[in-house]
């Protein structure tokens, strides 16, 4: 059964019939087409998919597209304004906070989310904020560095 | 003076990566395109007794639905193995068929059995689910050991006691003498356990065929889509190899995992073919853990022989190393060459004896995974090392120290001669482990482990002085040993008429960084900047050829083709300069982009010569226009990092809990073009070395269940189980490669295990534990400390 679905994606409107079973990350990916979004597993257990709706980081492959319905979403493709880099896209680069790229955008909005909450996180703090998210490249030393570095940053 | 090499250049790559525009397989789509689904054995060993698709096939929106009966009427054969190991006795290896779907017998859970096409992918996991397979259940055998006995049930009707070949090498006799001999023997026995690779990013395929030109394309997840060109096209689909274009875009890590051309890629290809339109799969993580080729699984006895001075006399192990279901790819050369070869460690052992049985079970294929074989190696050597030591009451540091082979360059002094084939390069093990133990601070840390021990807590201290093989070659040697494949590598530079340079490399890159690395050496061969230089990878049609990127080799292999023809651009480029110049390009020297002549101020820039080359009006007689050159490079021999890596850990006494507190990695992989990208490399090697000790291995019931097949079940690290690694380097510089490079995209996985757990023994050593079986969770510590307090 088709809905009629109304949301913000990185600032713009979009209205859209989807099926009631159309999972939200299968439909950012395939109906709008942005696929910084990634799928890494089925049990939302590797934070690839995070987005951030209305603010919130949320694994987009446990929610369907007709729940989004009414909100404002974020995701990857929405974090760099104007052409500058988000902190945290920066904090990334410049700590190699990254290897194969599979994770990156999903750690982002997850750091980003954990970054609003608590803008001077420590080590610790960081790691626990980071622990719904698998990168299986880097032994997640050079993640808690980009992560600090975009809170030194601000 | 290097401008780029050895500098920790911020890589080029990150630029799409960080904005989300990175583009993987999953994220290419072509018009008409349809998606497809595959259903999978939930049985490991179980006859098919039928298969009814009239259900599936009547929902609206499916293609078309095939099964074993359609690809065995087509004659396709499936996937291959690609290295033969014969019996000891002479006997052919074992090779049983592995179909793309079967008909017959499933022979392990997700095993498949049908191909689902629909128009969208809803719609095809909806009829796979209604593909009503009725399935005779057999019983299963998941031991590797216990498979080869006689009665276990088999695998392959052909193939006894599920006994693909036995192996061995070294010398038998001389070693059964060490141990006549020996002062004291340590023996351990363990189960290398098996282990779930998880790439983040799931295996995918998109295939088209065009029947215009008969042409068909693949984008697929690999780690080397020339060398999956070859294999899908001339030994899986009989494709004429021109007629197949294998892309492999962005992949979202591998690990081993996509080195192999697995059935379900061809399967799809196939398929595209028989409907005529684009078909599209893409795994799910479920059938990740039940599709992509697994790791380890080595059931190992192991003896260490000394003599009465704690000198090593005789090394001897024994074991039985699962395949899985069928032989992949390369399987069946981890437990031999790649592991075999690796029993001398760094140490001078005389007597060096190992002795393999491949096996085929009831599970998922079993081949390379990140380190492949030689993490098992280095697993027996270095786990015997640290409770030999610790039985003749000696320092595990100063005990190696004893029996370390003294150091080499390879160039003054030869290189060292093991008791197993392999011929070390260059190495100096004893540096390595001086610097550790400075790095660590080792007499400061046993005097925190005496005080832990006074308050009442467990620390440990654990080591792990390993050396591996990789950039494995030359082609010769592994053609002589049964690959079938050679193993040199391919890269082209392509100089362009205003001095711009484009790589085509044979390495593909998966998260290694060869679009900064790559173009570092060549933008300072040159005298030119990074951004003058751009690496091109991962296309079988824009990119000449290459073997791709496993066993660490892209640097130490595709790096050293890539210097061949940086070498031959320079050549041809000097004969113009010196044409420009009037003089005899003997005259010349190169540096700083351009090309002088001796003693003068007269000088030719490297992009004038470029467009000399294409615009060649005034220009050496005879000389052809263009600066463009490939080069292949084989190998003259495997390249050997090494080094010391040193785990301290304390265990929560009343949960078990294993806590790493501090992690020292000293590794050698001579010379270093970005240390940025090396420390990265270590660290995550580091993590899944660490994985496999304290977290991950695939459990299975006797039916041949899987019983850890998700995330959720499967305990990878995750951020907060990691410390801040402390990494640190010697250079010990490969003689025999261009660059003096060896390779350090396993090192951290080898070395970590054996480190982790010899650390966790240490803090045990009080109850008196001598060896646990991995992985050490928290619930298996806790058990032997309560059992030993009880």
């Amino acid at each position: 059964m088709a809905h009629l679905v109304k949301l913000n994606v990185n600032g713009v409107k979009y209205e859209q019939e989807v099926d009631t079973r159309v999972l939200l990350v299968d439909f950012i990916r395939e109906k709008l087409g942005m696929t910084g979004t990634h799928v890494g597993c089925d049990t939302s257990s590797c934070g690839a998919c995070t987005i951030h709706i209305d603010g919130k980081a949320v694994k987009s492959c446990t929610m369907f597209a007709v729940q989004a319905d009414g909100t404002s979403i974020t995701t990857i493709e929405g974090m760099c304004k104007d052409g500058t880099l988000h902190p945290l896209q920066e904090g990334f680069k410049e700590e190699h906070g990254l290897q194969c790229g599979f994770c990156t955008p999903g750690m982002i909005m997850t750091a980003a989310d954990l970054l609003n909450d608590n803008n001077n996180p420590s080590e610790e703090e960081i790691r626990c904020g980071l622990d719904g998210n698998f990168c299986r490249c880097t032994g997640y030393q050079n993640i808690v560095k980009a992560v600090k570095y975009a809170a030194d940053k601000g | 003076m290097s401008e780029l090499i050895g500098k920790p250049v911020k890589r080029v790559e990150d630029n799409r990566f960080i904005k989300g525009e990175g583009k993987y397989t999953d994220d290419f789509n072509m018009n008409n395109q349809t998606f497809a689904v595959y259903v999978r054995s939930p049985h490991a060993h179980a006859k098919i007794n039928s298969i009814d698709t009239s259900s599936a096939e009547s929902i609206k929106g499916v293609v078309k639905i095939f099964t074993g009966k359609d690809i065995a009427d087509a004659g396709i054969v499936g996937s291959i193995c690609g290295w033969q190991v014969d019996f000891k006795n002479g006997d052919t290896m074992k090779e049983p068929g592995h179909p793309i779907l079967v008909a017959d017998k499933v022979r392990h859970v997700g095993d498949a059995v049908a191909l689902v096409i629909a128009e969208d992918k809803y719609t095809a996991r909806d009829a796979a689910e209604m593909v009503d397979v009725d399935y005779d259940i057999l019983e299963a055998v998941v031991d590797p050991k216990a498979a080869t006995q006689d009665g276990a049930p088999l695998v392959h009707d052909d193939v006894p006691n599920n006994t693909i070949y036995d192996w061995e090498l070294g010398d038998k006799d001389a070693t059964d003498n060490a141990f006549q001999n020996a002062h004291h023997i340590t023996s351990l026995s363990y189960h290398n356990q098996k282990l779930i690779p998880n790439a983040i990013e799931p295996r995918a395929a998109l295939a088209h065929y065009d029947s215009n030109d008969d042409k068909y394309t693949l984008y697929t997840t690999s780690q080397n889509p020339h060398l999956a060109r070859l294999i899908i096209a001339a030994f899986v689909l009989s494709i004429p190899e021109h007629k197949l274009r294998v892309i492999s875009p962005d992949v979202g890590g591998g690990f081993g995992s996509k080195i192999f051309a697995y059935n379900d890629e061809c399967g799809v290809l196939w398929a595209s073919k028989q409907i005529g339109r684009p078909v599209k799969w893409t795994s799910d993580r479920s059938e990740a853990f039940i599709t992509d080729c697994h790791g380890r699984d080595h059931v190992t006895d192991a003896k260490l022989a000394l003599d009465a001075e704690g000198k090593i006399i005789g090394l001897r192990t024994k074991t039985y190393a699962a395949m899985g279901a069928y032989l992949s790819n390369f399987s069946t050369c981890v437990p031999t060459y790649l592991h075999g070869t690796l029993m001398q460690g760094l140490y001078t052992t005389p007597a060096v004896h190992v002795d393999v049985t491949a096996v085929v079970t009831h599970t998922v294929p079993v081949d390379a995974y990140r380190g492949a074989g030689r993490p098992e190696a280095t697993y027996s050597i270095e786990r015997l090392i640290d409770t030999a030591a610790r039985e003749i009451g000696m320092d595990p540091a100063e005990f190696r120290k004893r029996n370390f082979i003294p150091p080499f360059d390879g160039i003054n002094e030869p290189g060292y001669q093991t008791q197993v084939a392999l011929q070390y390069d260059s190495g100096n093990y004893e540096g390595s482990l001086n610097k550790a133990l400075e790095v660590a601070d080792y007499d400061s840390l046993k005097s925190k482990r005496e005080k832990a021990k006074a308050e009442g807590r467990l620390m440990g201290i654990g080591f792990s002085t390993y050396i591996e093989a990789c950039g494995i070659a030359p082609s010769a040697v592994v053609g002589s040993l049964g690959a079938r494949v050679g193993l040199y590598d391919a890269a082209s530079i392509r100089v362009h008429p205003t001095g711009k340079v484009t790589i085509h490399s044979g390495a593909h890159s998966h998260g290694q960084g060869h679009e900064t690395t790559f173009a570092q050496v060549v933008a300072d061969s040159f005298g030119i900047g990074m951004e003058d230089v751009n690496v091109i990878h991962g296309d079988t049609e824009n990119v000449p050829f290459g073997m791709g990127t496993y066993g660490s080799r892209s640097l130490a292999v595709c790096g050293s083709a890539i210097m061949k023809s940086v070498d031959k651009v320079k050549e041809k480029g000097a004969r113009i300069a010196a044409h420009k110049l009037e003089c005899s390009p003997d005259d010349l020297e190169f540096a700083k982009g351009s090309w002088t002549v001796k003693g003068t101020d007269k000088s030719v820039a490297f992009g004038d010569v470029a467009l000399t080359a294409y615009v060649p009006h005034d220009y050496p007689e005879g000389e052809e226009p263009g600066l463009d050159f490939a080069s292949f490079y084989d190998p003259a021999n495997f390249v050997y990092p090494f080094g010391t890596h040193i785990c301290v850990v304390e265990v929560d006494k009343d949960t078990g809990q294993v806590n790493i507190v501090k992690y020292v990695a000293v590794d050698d992989c001579g010379n270093i073009i970005n240390p940025m990208i090396v420390e990265g490399q270590v660290h995550g090697g580091i993590a899944q070395g660490v994985g496999q000790a304290l977290l991950e291995g695939a459990v299975y019931d006797d039916s041949g269940q899987l019983l850890n097949g998700s995330m959720l079940d499967y305990t990878m690290p995750r951020a907060d189980n990691l410390p801040m690694f402390d990494t640190d380097h010697t250079v010990t510089p490969c003689p025999h490669n261009p660059l003096g490079v060896k390779g350090i995209g396993e090192a951290g996985t080898i070395a970590s295990t054996p480190a982790v757990v010899n650390a966790v023994i240490d803090a045990l050593s009080e109850f008196g534990v001598k060896d646990l079986q991995m992985p050490l969770t928290s619930e298996r510590v806790w058990e032997v400390i309560n059992n030993n307090n009880n």
